[in-house]
């Protein structure tokens, strides 16, 4: 027998991914050079609504390095093909059709109407400058509420409306709860508030890009994508290619947030016409094209009201969205706010919930997934919300929480909306929250400066919060109508040398999956770490996968490892048994070994492995293989949750902001590698606050988007952020058998409603009751002189560009 | 034009055109295509490179002006298969998920290093300013580039990548615990 292995999971091992990242060898799509390769070059519509009245691409034909223009009806038929989108939310919904290059109409700023194919990309852009587009404006319609008026400009006339769709819920009617409407009689507090999500851009650091190659047996593209798996078959689909002909590998992929969760005409243009031509072809994308064109996130209207007892027990929540699509639907886009409906009711217990969105379209950049995902717009409304009340109850909005939240002993606990969730222990996470921020220190503090009227006001911002992670599962999936469903794949290679190579369809773009998912294996099989290789990303090595989005690479795929990993134990167990002559009852295995109960018998899985490898001594009718697959599809979602606690100062006679701590404790059930959780949840706090302090994407009234650069559209910096302190209580989820629960967009939903609630909270004694995301100093000190929420119509300046460079220097 | 660079240790002469990019001379013509660009507008310093021992964003830096310097890129810092320091502390404090920025960020950190050997969180976070990262929230890459610094020999900067054997050898080696 074998010593006892210290067990990997739960290591804060580095990261097998680091090393080609630091030394420059790093596999980026834009680095892939082919032999003959063309460039590509996309001419984009400067308006926002207009009829293309022609295209003139003959002078553009002729220039230097030049092999190629072409327009929409050049790409016939492939372009009579519109874009996909995976998520039909009601049988009845509207969906325009995306064509890869506009023909006769362009709905938004920046939508692709003519390519270039030359030798250099310098030279197909210079060659853009050549092609001739005549125009005729259209009206422009901008905002959700100004599109679902009733003599709005329509987008797409032929839909007859801007509304794409409208999804409602009520626990009433689903029969998981008692109707808002009955239950709104009973209150005897109801609070109604509006907020805005404002629209936002995932920014990953690596630009898009594709290269097509059609030279071999099948079309090879590698592609800047979150979705390898999901792209082959949704851009065989569309454009009418055998998807066995199609082989898409994401190599290093710099980012996502949800941003590469898509299939682009880029892409589907760069297939056809790297089949007309016989060639490779790359397309690049600039910075300022990815502002424009990829998609944005977030920007919802939501109407919120709550109603409740006197003594803080909530009765009920109605929220009723308008969430702007933009000019299309994206792949899942319109399933975006339905996501949040299942988590408006958070971690609360409440009998009643009402939730009602519309889906609406506008002449901007369409949206859709942006890290959570409906989830983050759903939390902030809700803690919101619940400070609100406290406010109104004059109760600590803590106690508010305390009062309404699922107690731990009431796990699981089915919520209003029907799920269930399996575990969780609020109490525990607010408890240590408290203690590392010194909740009571700090409330002391900040009445002292209220009473001494201190210039510099001190706010307590506090966000108690679930998420769902984990999609699947694909049966709840079906039941939203979602077009796929959510399980993933996993294969595991025994190797003659007894090393081993483990395939996962669930593509990483920086979570460190080729890191935990050794762990896993290592724990499984008993191999060291580091005798383990994770292939992922290419659909010819890993030929079956739904890929990385909403948490769910570990709660999925991870577990698809650890079926897979049994499998090849069973079959290991039946050759140890024959090649010792014993029964396999006879047998354990631990620490990579079968050993012989009761004796100093053992064989190690690697002399299983080229014992099968031989196959000169096996089982009879034993098939000479020790891989496997599995594909997990799990029953439930994982429900991550924690508490986090903001102290904000604001300077109340220039609206500056300074975050003076921030600390969370998140419970993401057993934590594989606590070094990559915490990591993951420092980038999602730096998403989070940047939301609440920095960044929108506006749109002037002519539909330009005026941030488009990142010298516009403000970004954090390490300067522009503080130091988190970031701890974890340990829940292990109990529907999967690893315990784990997910935690990519935990720090992203968690921190924008602590953010704003600290600031609110500091500013409350002024009247102040909102104030509009960004929370820009201009927007800040407004709302200070009028004593109420700073609204919308003072922040369109104000928001994303110049107004929110000032507020860069005021959160460090 | 015709202009000669020596990049890590290598001297290319070559024809360009007047526009080209520094960045894209590096990328496209001598295939050094561990400097990466993020941007068009010189915001992200994701292409961060040493010209003659100081940090530049060589996106906004013409090929014809490098003529006749020295670069250093990332994929010239480890020596001998050790890692720069700065760069063996990045993988020790986890600062950096999915790397895109990394390379443009360990460049700007070697450089801030060189001018403030011993720096405060608040001198690494204004020294950094001109470099995005979206994955990390920078608190790890602040934490890298202050171990780094002890590290290093004081001043040392861009230099250190010529370190000594002795201080090498306690600092080498990936992927372990």
């Amino acid at each position: 027998m074998t010593a006892t292995i210290e067990p990997e999971v739960g290591k804060s091992r580095r990261r097998k991914e680091d090393e080609r990242l630091i030394t420059g060898r790093t596999r980026w799509t834009d680095n892939l050079t082919l032999p003959g390769m063309l460039h590509l070059a996309v001419l984009r519509s400067p308006h926002a609504h207009a009829k293309i009245v022609s295209v003139d691409t003959s002078a553009a034909k002729d220039q230097a390095g030049v092999v190629a223009v072409y327009t929409a009806t050049d790409l016939d038929p492939a372009s009579e093909v519109g874009m996909p989108c995976a998520w039909p939310i009601t049988p009845d919904m509207k969906s325009p059709r995306r064509p890869m290059l506009a023909a006769t109409q362009v709905n938004f700023a920046g939508e692709g109407v003519a390519v270039v194919a030359a030798r250099t990309a310098a030279e197909a852009h210079d060659a853009l400058e050549y092609i001739d587009v005549e125009y005729e404006e259209l009206p422009v319609v901008l905002g959700l509420e100004t599109a679902l008026a009733e003599d709005a400009t329509l987008v797409h006339e032929e839909l007859g409306t801007n509304t794409s769709a409208v999804w409602v819920f009520d626990s009433g009617e689903a029969g998981t709860g008692a109707s808002f409407a009955e239950t709104a009689g009973d209150a005897e507090v109801t609070l109604t508030r509006r907020f805005r999500q404002q629209r936002l851009v995932p920014a990953f650091m690596e630009p898009r890009a594709c290269v097509v190659d059609p030279t071999g047996t099948q079309l090879t593209m590698w592609s800047s994508t979150q979705i390898p798996h999901i792209l082959k078959t949704m851009a065989a689909l569309t454009l009418g290619l055998p998807e066995h002909k199609v082989r898409v590998i994401a190599p290093d992929v710099g980012g996502g947030f949800g941003g590469k969760i898509a299939v682009l005409p880029e892409e589907t243009m760069a297939l056809v016409v790297a089949q007309k031509l016989g060639k490779p072809v790359k397309w690049n994308e600039t910075r300022s094209e990815s502002l424009l064109t990829a998609h944005h996130g977030r920007d919802q209207i939501q109407d919120i009201t709550i109603t409740a007892k006197r003594d803080g027990t909530v009765l009920g929540l109605k929220a009723d969205l308008k969430a702007d699509m933009g000019a299309y639907l994206g792949l899942v886009g319109p399933g975006v706010p339905i996501l949040g409906a299942f988590m408006f009711n958070a971690i609360y217990k409440f009998p009643a919930y009402h939730f009602a969105c519309t889906n609406v379209f506008t002449n901007t950049t369409l949206t859709d997934a942006y890290r959570g995902a409906g989830r983050p717009e759903a939390t902030f409304a809700i803690e919101r919300i619940m400070d609100e009340l406290a406010a109104e109850l004059g109760m600590d909005p803590l106690e508010l929480r305390e009062k309404n939240w699922i107690k731990h002993e009431e796990f699981p606990f089915t919520t209003v909306c029907g799920l269930t969730y399996d575990s969780g222990n609020y109490e525990a996470a607010t408890e240590k929250a408290k203690q590392l921020f010194d909740y009571d220190g700090l409330r002391r503090e900040q009445a002292e400066r209220r009473a001494s009227g201190d210039p510099i006001q001190l706010g307590i911002g506090i966000s108690t919060f679930t998420e769902m992670c984990g999609l699947a599962p694909s049966r709840v999936l079906g039941s939203l109508d979602y077009g796929a469903g959510g399980w993933e794949h996993a294969a595991i290679r025994v190797l003659p040398t007894g090393k081993v190579e483990v395939v996962t369809g669930a593509s990483a773009h920086g979570q460190g999956h080729e890191t935990a998912w050794s762990q896993i294996v290592a724990d499984q099989l008993g191999v060291p770490f580091e005798d383990i290789e994770i292939l992922h990303g290419d659909t010819q090595s890993s030929h079956k996968g739904m890929d990385t989005y909403g948490s769910r690479s570990l709660v999925v795929g991870g577990i698809a490892v650890v079926k897979a990993a049994e499998k090849v134990i069973a079959k290991a167990k039946t050759v140890a048994a024959h090649l010792m002559e014993c029964a396999e009852d006879d047998l354990e295995f631990t620490g990579g070994s079968f050993g012989v109960k009761g004796t100093d018998k053992a064989t190690s899985i690697q002399d299983i492995a080229f014992a099968v490898f031989s196959s000169h001594n096996l089982p009879d009718g034993f098939e000479p293989t020790l891989d496997s697959e599995a594909t997990f599809d799990p029953e439930n979602f994982s429900f991550p949750h924690g508490t986090h606690l903001c102290a904000a100062e604001v300077d109340t006679e220039t609206g500056r902001i300074t975050l003076r701590s921030y600390v969370c404790v998140d419970d993401v059930g057993v934590a594989v590698n606590p070094l990559i959780v915490e990591g993951q949840v420092h980038g999602g706090l730096a998403q989070g606050i940047a939301q609440a302090l920095f960044e929108e994407a506006v749109f002037d009234e002519s539909g330009t988007l005026t941030t488009g650069t990142f010298a516009d559209y403000l970004l954090p910096s390490a300067a522009d952020l503080p130091s988190f302190t970031t701890d974890r209580t340990e829940t292990p989820s109990t529907t999967n058998p690893l315990g784990a629960k997910g935690v990519g967009e935990a720090g992203t939903i968690a921190s924008t409603p602590a953010v704003v609630n600290a600031v609110v909270d500091a500013l409350r004694h002024f009247g102040v009751t909102d104030i509009e995301m960004p929370m820009t100093p201009m927007r800040v000190w407004h709302a200070i002189q009028h004593g109420t929420k700073a609204a919308g119509d003072i922040g369109s300046e104000a928001g994303g560009g110049l107004g929110s460079i000032d507020a860069s220097g005021g959160a460090q | 034009m015709r202009i000669t660079v020596t990049v890590d240790g290598t001297k290319y002469s070559d024809e360009v055109e007047p526009r080209t990019l520094l960045v894209h001379h590096l990328r496209e013509r001598l295939g050094k295509v561990g400097t990466v660009v993020g941007c068009d507008t010189s915001n992200c310093g994701a292409c961060t490179v040493h010209l003659d021992g100081h940090s530049v964003k060589s996106c906004s830096v013409l090929a014809v002006q490098a003529d006749g310097c020295e670069i250093t890129t990332i994929e010239g810092l480890a020596r001998e298969g050790k890692l720069h320091p700065v760069q063996q502390a990045f993988h020790d404090n986890h600062a950096l998920q999915c790397g895109f920025c990394t390379p443009g960020m360990i460049m700007q950190s070697i450089d801030l290093l060189a001018d403030n050997p011993d720096p405060d969180e608040k001198a690494v976070r204004e020294g950094l300013e001109g470099n995005l990262c979206r994955c990390t929230g920078y608190q790890n890459i602040v934490r890298a580039v202050r171990d780094a610094a002890h590290h290093m020999r004081p001043g040392a900067g861009p230099e250190a990548e010529r370190m000594s054997s002795q201080e090498s050898a306690s600092h080498v080696g990936i992927g372990g615990e």
